[in-house]
């Protein structure tokens, strides 16, 4: 359906994996600077849409390798299960869990950021499956 | 046709079929039985150390800040409640292994079966009133699944939903209840509010909270007027007649009677309203089995008529009373739940259950005669049968009543006459009487299906001959529970010569001549059935068609289907409600003076003002979407201006995936042309304005008054300490408030399907068209 550009597909190669990385720094560094799973999730399915429009959608599915419904349903359960972790412990659902010790380049882990992260996934996931079936005919 | 033999599932996928052989074979329900029998095992270690008193509490912290935990306490009544739900559950497993053997959805059916069993467990055992709750309701959706397991018949889908509507209903009645008693008696920990009777008692709102949770115990357990969903209910497979409707859910309401006698009994309406509901349903299911020739139907009638007296003992509340109604609980868990696997077990091997067509069973099925022959001397209460040890009890519980004692007894008599001829039905003819033809020769049923009939008829044997044991361990335990005193627990077969055997005997009497009079009578009875037609059952079918009728008319009011109607009724509601507070609620904010701003302010805003114009003049979509974006942008520019950089970040990027998104449905759409008429276009326009209108009031509103919150406060002091975070937004989203946003994601995820589906839907039909 969209006319291939030489220009835009040679951009957008060089594009794809920066924003990815960009969308992976918001998501780690949202809990205390400007970011987080869902601004995370965004940019990530913006970079697929951006690499969609240059190679066409079974491009996008190829780099994927799963099908974005699945990232939806993994999300959840990433979301849901570092919930759980705290029952585990014996404190009430949700409670947040923090390793004390930071770990280099990621920072401080703890279960808010697994939390953060099943958004990202579900965002991901329910973008890309709305734009990626709209755009196959 | 019995219910197993006119199933006709579509033909399943390759996938579909490897399960199928998993599930059909003959071993699972043996290998699943393990799982409750497990469970009972580790219950009787228990035993010992409930016997002597004390009570196991297990708790798991929940919301701990509304006082609801998952707590758990093993006591002598939950004790005896949860053995006879895993021992029973074992049988039926394996039972329902055999009953439905080579059934396409055996699997399907285990795993209701098993969460029902876990639901019925939790009732039992839970502390907490909410969890109970929780319990409570799990089983009436259980149930739902179970009754209406056959479900391409309507008879089952119908009896499912009547059965979930009523116990539903009545639950939540009881969640209300359960409610004000936590907050009267100060605790939702059952183990607490045991000790906390009087001032519950004492409280203005105990009547109220009474009916409440009467309702929800009444509606589960089928009492007057509630009782119609049972016999009905009979359209499950008979496992689930066994289990649901003789030994466990059904008796979760005596279960929470018993349980709640210490804190809510002991006034006068206590007294009233549970005796007279007990007595009447006693009565009633007694009159409405009689006349029955459906084998499940007279047990059906038959479980309402005993859970009525279970009931009425309750209602007395006298010690005495709960020995009788424990005991009595036991005893009709062996024989009914025996009567009603022998009786699915007849239908199986001779394709009916109509007791006109049965006959001289005996010679082709020697070992379901055993059984059925010792539950229904147990059903008619004789020696040596733990029957008999019950109906001496439940006589000697009603002679000492502290009120009425006269009319219970003749009551408890009338009922139990009723049942020994009943039972005399059930027995001779069909097993004992001569041979006829019958829609198909039977042979013995299969071990799977003789294995629980005839282990529960023997238990009853064994039982009613060494009373005693079963006292001391499960008894004691359970009459101390219900009474909130350690009491003393003596069962024998013989008494003595008194004025209880004298009743008994004169039970038995009347009860062999009304079955010798048995047609007579049934033709007498006849106009009955005919009378309980106009009963509750009518009224429960009119309420239906009126909910019905008024979610149609409703339906027609307000869904017609076309987007930009539901557009103009959310836009038109919100403006109503929201300027109806403003107005009425807070004085219209002064329009403050132009307020002074940057020039860069000015700019965005004309620049947005004009995007807006743009948009709505837009000959093309394509401009419209542009001129859409702009305005998107335009705002992320105020956000970032305004220090809300989190914002700002968000609202870039849903923009940009707006766009594109806009962009590839327009590609779908056709040419663009202006539908809408003049006046149609004043109208939104009106519509639009008003809309416009209110929000900047609401917002003028907003602003003027000071902005004095103790959440920001509470928030920038507590991110960094409480939640390692310093990005205060997003710490609220992932821990503060984090339940909230797992809500949210999971409301996206499931918009996400319906967003496919839709897309899905439509690239089918063009592939068609």
């Amino acid at each position: 359906m969209i006319m291939p550009s030489l220009i835009l597909s040679v951009a957008v190669r060089s594009l794809l994996p920066l924003l990815l990385l960009f969308s992976v720094f918001l998501l780690i560094r949202g809990h205390n600077e400007p970011g987080g799973g869902f601004v995370g999730g965004l940019v990530a399915a913006a970079a697929f849409a951006l690499y969609a429009i240059a190679e066409g959608i079974a491009k996008v599915r190829q780099a994927l390798r799963v099908d974005p419904r699945t990232l939806i349903g993994a999300g959840l359960v990433v979301a849901l299960g570092s919930g759980l972790l705290s029952l585990l412990q014996g404190r009430p659902f949700m409670t947040g869990l923090w390793y004390q010790q930071p770990v280099p380049v990621l920072g401080k882990v703890g279960t808010p950021v697994l939390f953060d992260l099943g958004v990202y996934l579900v965002v991901v996931g329910i973008i890309l499956t709305i734009i990626l079936n709209l755009a196959e005919e | 046709m019995p219910p197993h033999l006119d199933q006709a599932p579509p033909a399943g996928s390759l996938a579909g079929q490897s399960q199928r052989t998993l599930w059909q074979h003959p071993a699972t329900g043996w290998l699943l039985a393990i799982l409750p029998a497990g469970a009972l095992i580790y219950l009787l270690s228990l035993t010992g150390r409930v016997a002597a008193g004390e009570s196991v509490i297990l708790s798991l912290n929940w919301v701990p800040s509304l006082a609801v935990s998952f707590s758990f306490l093993l006591d002598g009544l939950s004790l005896l409640f949860a053995v006879l739900i895993t021992g029973i559950g074992a049988l039926i497993l394996i039972y329902a292994g055999g009953y439905l053997a080579g059934h396409t959805l055996l699997g399907r059916f285990y795993f209701y079966l098993l969460l029902f069993m876990a639901a019925m467990l939790g009732v039992v055992l839970a502390d907490n009133l909410i969890t109970l709750f929780v319990f409570w309701e799990l089983t009436s959706l259980s149930s739902y699944l179970l009754i209406g397991f056959d479900h391409h018949r309507e008879e089952a889908r119908k009896a499912a939903l009547q059965a979930l509507l009523v116990t539903g209903g009545g639950g939540l009645a009881l969640l209300a209840g359960l409610l004000l008693l936590g907050n009267i008696g100060g605790s939702f920990e059952l183990s607490e509010l045991l000790q906390r009777g009087d001032l519950v008692r004492g409280h203005t709102l105990y009547l109220p909270l009474l009916l409440l949770v009467l309702a929800g115990a009444f509606a589960k357990s089928a009492q007057v007027p509630f009782h119609f969903w049972l016999p009905n209910a009979m359209a499950a497979p008979a496992p689930v007649s066994a289990y649901l409707h003789s030994a466990t859910m059904v008796k979760a309401g005596v279960y929470l009677l018993a349980r709640l006698s210490p804190i809510l009994g002991g006034t006068e309406a206590w007294h009233y309203l549970v005796t007279l509901a007990g007595a009447a349903t006693m009565l009633i299911g007694a009159l409405l089995a009689f006349p029955q020739t459906d084998l499940k139907k007279i047990l059906a009638y038959t479980t309402v008529s005993t859970l009525g007296g279970l009931t009425l003992l309750l209602g007395l509340n006298t010690t005495l009373a709960a020995k009788a109604a424990m005991v009595f609980l036991i005893v009709h868990c062996f024989y009914k739940g025996a009567l009603f696997m022998i009786a699915g077990a007849v239908d199986h091997e001779t394709a009916t259950r109509d007791l006109r067509e049965l006959s001289g069973l005996r010679r082709f099925m020697p070992l379901t005669t055993l059984a059925a022959t010792l539950a229904a001397l147990s059903m008619a209460g004789l020696p040596p049968m733990l029957g008999f040890i019950s109906k001496e009890l439940l006589y000697e519980a009603k002679l000492e009543a502290p009120r009425a004692a006269f009319w219970i007894t003749s009551a408890g008599v009338l009922a139990n006459v009723l049942l020994v001829a009943i039972a005399a039905r059930l027995l001779l003819r069909p097993f004992f009487g001569r041979q006829t033809a019958m829609p198909q020769t039977p042979h013995e049923a299969p071990v799977t299906l003789w294995l629980g009939p005839v282990t529960l008829a023997i238990l009853g044997l064994i039982i009613g001959l060494a009373p005693d044991t079963t006292a001391q361990y499960f008894i004691v335990g359970a009459v101390s529970a219900v009474r909130a005193e350690a009491t003393e627990v003596k069962l024998a077969l013989w008494h003595g010569i008194n004025p209880v055997l004298a009743l008994s005997v004169l039970t038995v009497a009347s009860g062999l001549l009304l079955y010798s009079f048995r047609r007579l009578l049934q033709r007498a009875t006849q106009p009955l059935s005919g009378l309980a037609r106009l009963g509750p059952q009518q009224w429960y079918e009119w309420l239906l068609r009126g909910l019905n009728g008024l979610a149609q008319w409703q339906t027609r009011l307000l869904q017609s289907g076309y987007l930009r109607s539901y557009l103009l009724m959310i836009i038109l509601t919100t403006i109503g409600l929201t300027g109806y507070a403003l107005v009425s609620r807070a004085a219209l904010p002064p329009l403050p003076s132009l307020p002074v701003a940057q020039s860069y302010e000015w700019l965005i805003t004309a620049i947005m003002l004009a995007a807006a114009i743009a948009v709505v003049r837009a000959g093309s979509r394509l401009a419209a979407v542009a001129a859409l974006g702009v305005i998107g942008f335009s705002i992320a520019l105020l956000f970032v201006l305004y220090g809300a950089p989190d914002l700002a970040m968000t609202q870039f990027a849903i923009e940009t995936l707006s766009v594109i998104i806009f962009v590839l449905v327009l590609y779908k759409l056709p040419r663009f042309a202006k539908f809408s008429r003049p006046g149609a276009r004043l109208r939104d326009a009106l519509v639009a304005l008003a809309a416009g209108g209110m929000m900047t009031l609401l917002v003028l509103a907003v602003t003027a008054a000071p902005l004095c919150s103790r959440l920001t406060g509470f928030f920038a002091e507590n991110s960094l300490p409480a939640a390692n975070g310093r990005n205060i937004v997003n710490v609220i989203l992932v821990d503060f408030r984090g339940l909230d946003t797992l809500g949210e994601i999971t409301v996206l995820a499931v918009a996400a399907v319906g967003v496919y589906a839709l897309l899905k839907l439509r690239l089918v039909k063009d592939k068609e068209g």
